[in-house]
């Protein structure tokens, strides 16, 4: 078979698909099925800690499992972690590449991994030792054909999942740098990821340029299902905490939420008079919240189920790139272009 | 940075410029009044306020929003002030406005052409000498070295553009200078003001790909279309019930839904809610406890209720599947380089004929997994810790739900009270400071020892 009759084949296979989605019987969407909950009150959160010190555009975030500290990257090349609860930095280190995108605290609270326009993924032992030169320690684990743009570590410190501008991921064991898996499938590149909290699976859920939220299986590198119902990039996905379902943040001005039993879109949050795009994503630990950073500098609190907005939050100065709520639930951090971050509970 | 249409790329443009249009709209649009500046009368300007105002009646926002929104547009060089137009600012006054021509929209003239600026500081060294400053001087300076060659072409435009700008009406002149202006502005902001346009490094597309289209792409893609088509779907009503019902259960348990005994750290600087919820603290809140009912995972996920229930276990003589669990997971997620070794010892541990801590799975289970040994990776444990991990949700976790044991800790569960608000007016609570992860030896679970409140230790500071 010649490679335009392959093109032709694969093409005609997903419009099969799409047209099966259009006569699918039910089309409920999730706000429909909410009518009965009762609508959220009156919502105020504030920003409780503001960290300052990136002299660059902040990046990137990711909470430590002992939900105060966290690690931070800006274009600068710094990557710092903080004590965000006493707004203390306790370590810093700079990378050899600007543009630092992405950066993930390890499940130990040992080590960190970031990485960037570098092409990389490096881990970082953190240590207390005064003696000892963070970077000196460095070890160079994922290795992309272009920016990596997201990165994860799975249950352990030894493993990292990333994301790259290569339009692939990669499943990568830490010590020795070996590439376990790689998953192929998106057109374009790969900006964002986020692993299943699945009691039995392997998957994760990866976004990208072309408009795709792809789920993996992590043992065969598999895709097993994908949506695109995005009219632009999708800068951000994130699994509801039940793991039945994930949000996406895109270019386009909206999030959506996608039903992985259903094998479709559910609901769908926007409004016209938000225009730039969302950035980042997550929920809050019961998933009625959905926040959403955006890049006309604020931060958007979706009801989840109403499929309303319940708050819009101001305070950064130029784009949210970054938000992840805090492993229990208290608060969330939001990293924006205006070099701060802010902790808001 | 070249290539690519800028309303593709930056979606939001597209949409700012379907705003501008509809507020220009004679019927619909913002109200337009001729505005008089100095001895000319300005036509087609709208007020900051009335800007302000039809924002909010047009997207039911708030006027803080409103404002924002406004704002946006003017930094954006949709909108230019007439008294003051270095400023992109919108002012929810009498102030008047523009609407900037499409003709120096972002999206038409963009990326905004060298030439076209040495042309336009030209006109502004000409027109007054000296008038140029600050970064409009430097990049004059740096312009005229670059483009040396043809600089005799710029001075000959910018000479011939005043030439028949000066034909044009005071009005006109005056407006054609701000529309200019307020174009430059935004493409070359001056040093301290963030570019709008900066958009990050460059992302490739479909089109202009970084990846291969190629066969085997066009083959997996076939691939995941055919499985869609037979996949079976589970019906809408019940995947959307499942999240009323999730979000209702958990709702209680959302710091943020319905804050947090005895009070928010993040809000009143008292970290007691952390102490009080440590990984492996004596006595357990209630909320927590609560929460190992919800379902198996949520059990297992909490390091004290696994422990609990590993005790529980052990009244029945099977906390060996509990171990054989946790020892699959370790294989699953631990290094390549252990892989082999660790395959090993779980097969002597549990799997093997007369092992001490034999764990009962199904005989083809057994049969698949050990002929799977026979080349050892990573996941060839998972169909027996499947079995095994199913068989403890479906059997023991229900049992140890109903059991004594979990009976009494519900009971024993503390529900801390709420902290009652201090006002300290010239004083505030210290933060106290934790230890970090990475400063404990690592524990099994690899989770810190709960913090105890105090002096602050740890030094901060980088």
């Amino acid at each position: 078979m010649d490679e335009e009759t392959v093109e032709i084949q694969g093409r005609i296979f997903y419009q099969m698909v799409a047209i099966k989605d259009c006569i699918l019987v039910q089309n409920l969407e999730v706000h429909q099925v909410a009518e009965r909950v009762e609508a959220l009150g009156q919502f105020v959160m504030k920003t409780r800690r503001t960290l300052k010190g990136h002299g660059n555009k902040v990046l990137c975030m990711d909470w430590c499992k002992d939900k105060r500290r966290i690690v931070s990257s800006s274009q600068d090349g710094k990557v710092i972690v903080w004590d965000s609860f006493t707004t203390n930095k306790e370590h810093a280190v700079t990378m050899p590449c600007t543009w630092v995108m992405a950066c993930a605290y390890a499940p130990s609270g040992c080590a960190i991994a970031c990485g960037g326009l570098d092409n990389k993924c490096s881990v970082y032992p953190l240590t207390f030792d005064k003696n000892e030169n963070m970077a000196a320690k460095k070890k160079s684990v994922a290795m992309h054909t272009n920016y990596l743009s997201a990165c994860s570590f799975t249950n352990s410190d030894m493993q990292i999942l990333t994301a790259s501008g290569d339009g692939t991921c990669a499943l990568w064991d830490v010590e020795s740098g070996q590439l376990l898996q790689s998953f192929h499938g998106h057109g374009a590149d790969v900006l964002c990821l986020d692993l299943a909290p699945s009691e039995t699976g392997n998957t994760f859920v990866s976004g990208g340029c072309d408009k795709k939220a792809m789920v993996w299986d992590m043992r065969s590198g598999q895709c097993v299902q994908a949506f695109e119902t995005h009219e632009s990039d999708i800068n951000s996905v994130r699994y509801y905490p039940s793991g039945d379902a994930f949000a996406s943040g895109s270019d386009d001005a909206t999030c959506r939420l996608y039903d992985l039993r259903a094998d479709r879109e559910v609901s769908i949050y926007s409004k016209e008079s938000i225009i730039f795009g969302a950035s980042s994503v997550d929920f809050s630990l019961s998933g009625r919240l959905l926040f959403a950073g955006y890049n006309d500098y604020t931060i958007n609190v979706w009801d989840v189920l109403k499929g309303s907005r319940v708050s819009i939050l101001f305070g950064h100065e130029n784009r949210v790139s970054t938000l992840r709520v805090s492993p229990d639930g208290t608060a969330f951090c939001s990293g924006s272009w205006d070099h701060t971050l802010r902790v808001w509970a | 940075m070249a290539g690519g249409r800028p309303g593709v790329q930056m979606p939001h443009l597209s949409k700012m410029e379907r705003v501008v249009v509809s507020m220009q709209d004679p019927d619909q649009g913002v109200e337009m009044r001729n505005q008089r500046l100095r001895i000319t009368v300005i036509p087609h300007t709208v007020a900051g306020s009335d800007v302000v105002d039809w924002l909010v009646q047009k997207y039911c926002i708030s006027e803080e929003e409103a404002l924002h929104l406004g704002t946006l547009l003017v930094q954006h060089g949709y909108l230019y002030s007439l008294r003051s137009p270095r400023s992109l600012v919108l002012r929810p006054d009498d102030t008047p406005y523009r609407f900037q021509t499409p003709y120096f929209w972002t999206s038409t003239l963009w990326p905004a052409a060298e030439l076209d600026y040495a042309i336009y500081l030209t006109k502004k060294n000409i027109r007054k000498q000296g008038a140029l400053v600050g970064h409009e001087k430097e990049h004059y300076d740096q312009l005229h070295r670059k483009i040396n060659h043809t600089w005799d072409l710029v001075v000959m435009q910018a000479r011939e553009q005043l030439r028949a700008a000066k034909q044009r009406r005071k009005g006109d002149r005056l407006v054609i200078a701000c529309q200019e202006q307020t174009y430059w502005l935004v493409n070359r902001p001056p040093p301290g003001v963030p570019s709008v346009l900066e958009q990050g490094p460059e992302r490739s597309s479909c089109t202009a790909g970084r990846v291969q289209m190629n066969t085997e792409f066009y083959k997996r893609e076939m691939e995941r279309c055919r499985k869609a088509l037979t996949r079976a779907r589970v019906k809408s009503s019940i995947c959307l019930e499942a999240y009323l019902k999730f979000s209702s259960q958990h709702g209680p348990h959302d710091p943020i839904m319905s804050g947090c005994l005895p009070s928010n750290p993040w809000v009143t600087d008292d970290d007691t809610y952390w102490i009080m919820n440590a990984p492996s603290v004596a006595v357990p809140t209630k909320l927590r406890v609560e929460r190992w009912g919800f379902s198996f995972q949520e059990l297992l996920e909490d390091p004290l209720g696994r422990a609990h229930f590993m005790d529980f276990l052990r009244t029945e003589f099977s906390a060996e599947n509990l171990s054989f669990w946790e020892a699959c997971e370790e294989l699953r997620h631990g290094g390549q380089a252990q892989v082999h070794a660790m395959v090993d010892a779980v097969y002597q541990q549990f799997l093997a004929p007369g092992a001490a801590r034999w764990v009962n799975i199904d005989s083809r289970t057994m049969e698949r997994t050990l002929e799977g040994l026979q080349q050892p990776h990573r996941y060839v444990l998972d169909d027996a810790q499947l079995h095994i991990y199913m068989l403890m949700k479906k059997d023991s976790y229900p049992r140890f739900l109903k059991s004594s044991t979990y009976k009494d800790l519900l009971a024993e569960a503390v529900i801390p009270p709420e902290a009652k608000r201090r006002v300290f007016p010239f004083m505030r609570k210290p933060r106290h400071s934790s230890p970090s992860p990475a400063l404990l030896p690592a524990s099994t679970s690899g989770e810190p020892v709960a913090a105890a409140s105090g002096p602050e230790c740890g030094d901060g500071g980088t």
